[in-house]
């Protein structure tokens, strides 16, 4: 029996559960929340089936592919796919959800649209999971398009809010520029191969007939078809994973709810551009063979990858906004995945995708803990102080940031990290995606320990930091989870025990020793060591005292700082650029509406009116007389006749009888003759 | 006199009883009561010359008779219908008085 017929099952649980949400009156506030979880954890069983099944043959690609309508002469398939690479994803993304819906109980407790919100976040679940076990790109791509659409809906969820609305709307607007870049690759692709089924048996577009012949150096240039196809699909991936410069929308996507944060802006929903492109990465490494080739594919992934991970770490270094760090953390890490994907290595990308979920979740919640329990106070500078109010969040939340800063040799952090390192010191293109990665780690330690240090360290500096109280269990159980899962994940890729990555690709990897370069490591846990010690002696060290005092990075470069928080001033450009050129198109269009078209189309109406009124002259004067009298004659006929009609009912009756008798007459006077 | 005749003497006489009473009253209920006398003597009609007919099919008669009973039911329900909203309208079902429709 083919395990991959069953796939289905894993996103239609939570898609019933969102139907049912979706049909709950407000008031079935347990019945919707117990739903989503219920198929949650049915999703997460079956996905540990599938898991299963797919390492039993982890060089099969599992597929199940049916025709789902025919048009002229040929048929649009879609199917399900089962390896390795989405078994784990299902796994992950179905445990990261379960874990932050239940701990949506209690952060979404008091507020009035509970009900709709676990329909949103069921339905966000079923589109990730469809993005995850489709084998046909246009599948994907509709459950693409599903998860755009409900993070549209969650970042909106308090849309009474302007600036939540604003920020749903260009979460919206953003990702769908690089979707469209997306769209016209699978149109492309579906022109040059006529199939958009990913493995189907020696005809799907991974396969190595159609690959051959997408690598062909067919366009200007010498390049390749298969390169513009995988930049157009990167555009996708771009716009979804929150790369430069599509990045925008992600920091301010934090002003949904936390736990939707923690699931579409962190853990899932943005990993899924770096699971597409380790999905293509056939397609996209096509061209490598092609050394005539001006420019390959994964030289332009690693490059926006590298920029990425720089520009978002140095972004997070001044920004006072809890969720806002954490938000341009993802977007380094993005860039980190991105990276590895660029170099070639997209077995460490998704070792840094699984790892990075489960810390990034982590910290999430327990930034959503701090936040729930100081009724909505994110400004670092007026928290402070709390690691001895609530120690759960506090430890796990440490335990976040260490895995996220790299700490060596216990958090998984350090492992997927160094081996995004290690590939991109193999890189054979360029140092510079390396560079630009030791960098970057050296920024991740020390604005993660200043996040730790302003938030939970000093004395509270708001009142609403004072009265903090540790979350409920339905709040913390989840962050004990997600920490055990930060520390013991990375042991599944270490390279002395490369299990992860053996599976993924699907042959034996060789172990190694433990430490596979040591300069490289030496160097990296050095930069942590030294981005660590920089956030303690700046934050750590004298805990700010009040809320107002000085950032003392903002007082010994006010330019830079201001720069940074300012978030280099993308926003602004955007708006001078994009912004001002599309209003200047507007007001064209506008214009042209206005005064040209508009001129012409009253230019003839007047004319019609003038063939109007000598019509209507012709009309009064000759037709209308002769009508008239015909008219008179009518209504004289019709007033004669109305006279008869006296409205006295009996009257009408004794005309009938009379009547009667009379036909009697006739006929008896007949029947005599 | 045969029974046929007598059965015809007997209905016209209910015509005309129903006749009178729907041409000479003017509360509209009196009048409804003189039209379905009237349906009433056109049914024994049918009865009779079913019953005394020298081929009598089986039943056609009776069937006629249900059949216009029941239509005459619907109708009187529609003027009973009738004269309350007459009544609504005017507060009296005097014939006379109730000359809305007239041309």
């Amino acid at each position: 029996m083919n395990p991959a017929s069953h796939l289905w099952v894993i996103p239609a649980l939570p898609l019933l559960a969102a139907a049912l949400g979706a049909l709950t009156p407000r008031g079935g506030r347990r019945l919707a929340a117990g739903a989503a979880i219920a198929a949650m954890a049915g999703a997460l069983i079956a996905s540990c089936f599938a898991l299963h099944a797919a390492l039993a043959a982890p060089a099969a690609h599992l597929t199940c592919n049916f025709e789902w309508f025919r048009l002229g002469g040929g048929a649009v398939r879609l199917g399900w796919l089962l390896d390795p690479l989405n078994g784990l994803m299902c796994v992950m993304v179905s445990l990261v959800s379960l874990l932050i819906f239940i701990f949506s109980l209690g952060y979404m407790d008091e507020d009035e649209n509970f009900t709709r919100f676990f329909c949103f976040l069921a339905l966000f679940a079923a589109a990730m999971l469809g993005v995850v076990v489709s084998n046909s790109l246009l599948l994907l791509f509709v459950s693409w398009e599903l998860v755009g659409l409900s993070s549209y809906l969650l970042i909106g969820f308090w849309f009474h809010k302007p600036s939540a609305a604003a920020a749903a709307k260009k979460a919206f607007i953003v990702t769908r520029i690089g979707d469209l870049g997306f769209f016209i690759g699978l149109v492309w692709l579906y022109d040059s191969t006529g199939s958009l089924l990913l493995y189907d048996g020696g005809r799907g577009i991974l396969e190595a007939h159609a690959l051959a012949g997408l690598a062909a150096p067919a366009l200007a240039g010498g390049l390749a078809a298969s390169t513009a196809i995988g930049l157009l699909i990167f555009c996708g991936a771009a716009g979804k994973s929150g790369q430069f410069p599509l990045h925008v929308w992600l920091p301010d996507a934090m002003e949904g709810p936390t736990p939707v944060s923690a699931l579409i802006h962190a853990a899932t929903m943005v990993a899924a551009g770096v699971f597409l492109m380790a999905r293509v990465f056939p397609l996209m490494a096509a061209d490598q063979a092609l050394a005539s080739a001006p420019l390959h594919a994964l030289t332009v992934v690693a490059g926006i990858g590298a920029v990425t991970a720089l520009m978002g770490a140095a972004i997070a270094v001044a920004q006072d906004d809890l969720k806002k760090v954490l938000a341009f953390s993802t977007v380094s890490q993005l860039g980190y995945m991105m990276l590895a994907v660029g170099v070639g290595s997209w077995v460490a990308a998704i070792f840094h995708l699984l790892t990075h979920a489960f810390f990034k979740a982590l910290l999430f919640l327990g930034a959503g803990s701090v936040i729930h329990a100081t009724h909505h106070e994110q400004d670092i500078r007026r928290l402070g102080g709390l690691g001895g109010r609530m120690r759960v969040t506090f430890a796990t939340f440490a335990v976040g940031m260490m895995a996220l800063a790299g700490v060596p040799f216990v958090f998984s952090g350090f492992w997927s990290k160094e081996s995004i390192l290690h590939a991109a010191m193999e890189w054979e293109v360029s140092r510079l995606p390396l560079w630009a990665g030791l960098a970057g780690v050296v920024l991740t330690a020390y604005y993660m320990t200043r996040l730790t240090f302003e938030v939970f360290a000093g004395r509270p500096r708001s009142h609403a930091a004072e009265q903090a109280r540790e979350s409920p269990a339905v709040i913390t159980v989840p962050l004990l989870v997600l920490a055990a899962g930060a520390i013991l994940l990375g042991f599944l890729g270490t390279p002395a025990w490369p299990w992860l990555q053996s599976q993924l690709t699907g042959a034996a990897v060789p172990s190694g020793p433990l430490i596979e370069s040591p300069v490289l490591t030496a160097v990296s846990v050095i930069l942590v060591a030294l981005g660590l010690g920089a956030g303690w002696y700046l934050y750590g060290r004298r805990p700010r005292s009040d809320a107002g005092a000085a950032d003392p990075v903002a007082a010994a470069f006010p330019a830079v700082f201001a720069f940074l928080a300012a978030r280099m001033k993308l926003d602004e450009l955007y708006a001078l650029t994009v912004g001002r050129l599309s209003s200047a198109l507007s007001w064209l269009a506008d214009f042209l509406d206005r005064r040209v078209w508009d001129g012409a189309i009253r230019l003839l109406a007047r004319l019609g009116e003038l063939a109007g009124l000598m019509n209507g002259e012709a009309d009064r004067d000759g037709l209308n007389a002769g009508f008239d009298a015909v008219s008179e004659g009518f209504r004289r006929a019709g007033r004669a006749y109305s006279r008869a009609q006296s409205g006295d009912a009996q009257g009408y009756l004794r005309a009938l009888a009379v009547g009667f008798v009379v036909l009697v007459v006739l006929v008896l006077m007949g029947c005599s003759r | 006199m045969n029974a046929l005749q007598l059965c015809l003497a007997f209905s016209s006489l209910l015509f005309a009883v129903g006749l009178a009473g729907a041409l000479a009253r003017s509360n509209a209920i009196i009048v409804l009561l003189g039209l379905e006398l009237m349906l009433n003597a056109a049914n024994i009609n049918f009865i009779a010359f079913w019953r005394f007919s020298p081929s009598s099919a089986p039943a056609t008669g009776v069937i006629f008779v249900l059949f216009s009973i029941a239509v005459a039911a619907a109708e009187a329900a529609v003027g009973m219908a009738l004269v309350i909203a007459i009544y609504r309208h005017q507060k009296t079902i005097r014939l006379p008085d109730a000359t809305d429709l007239k041309g």
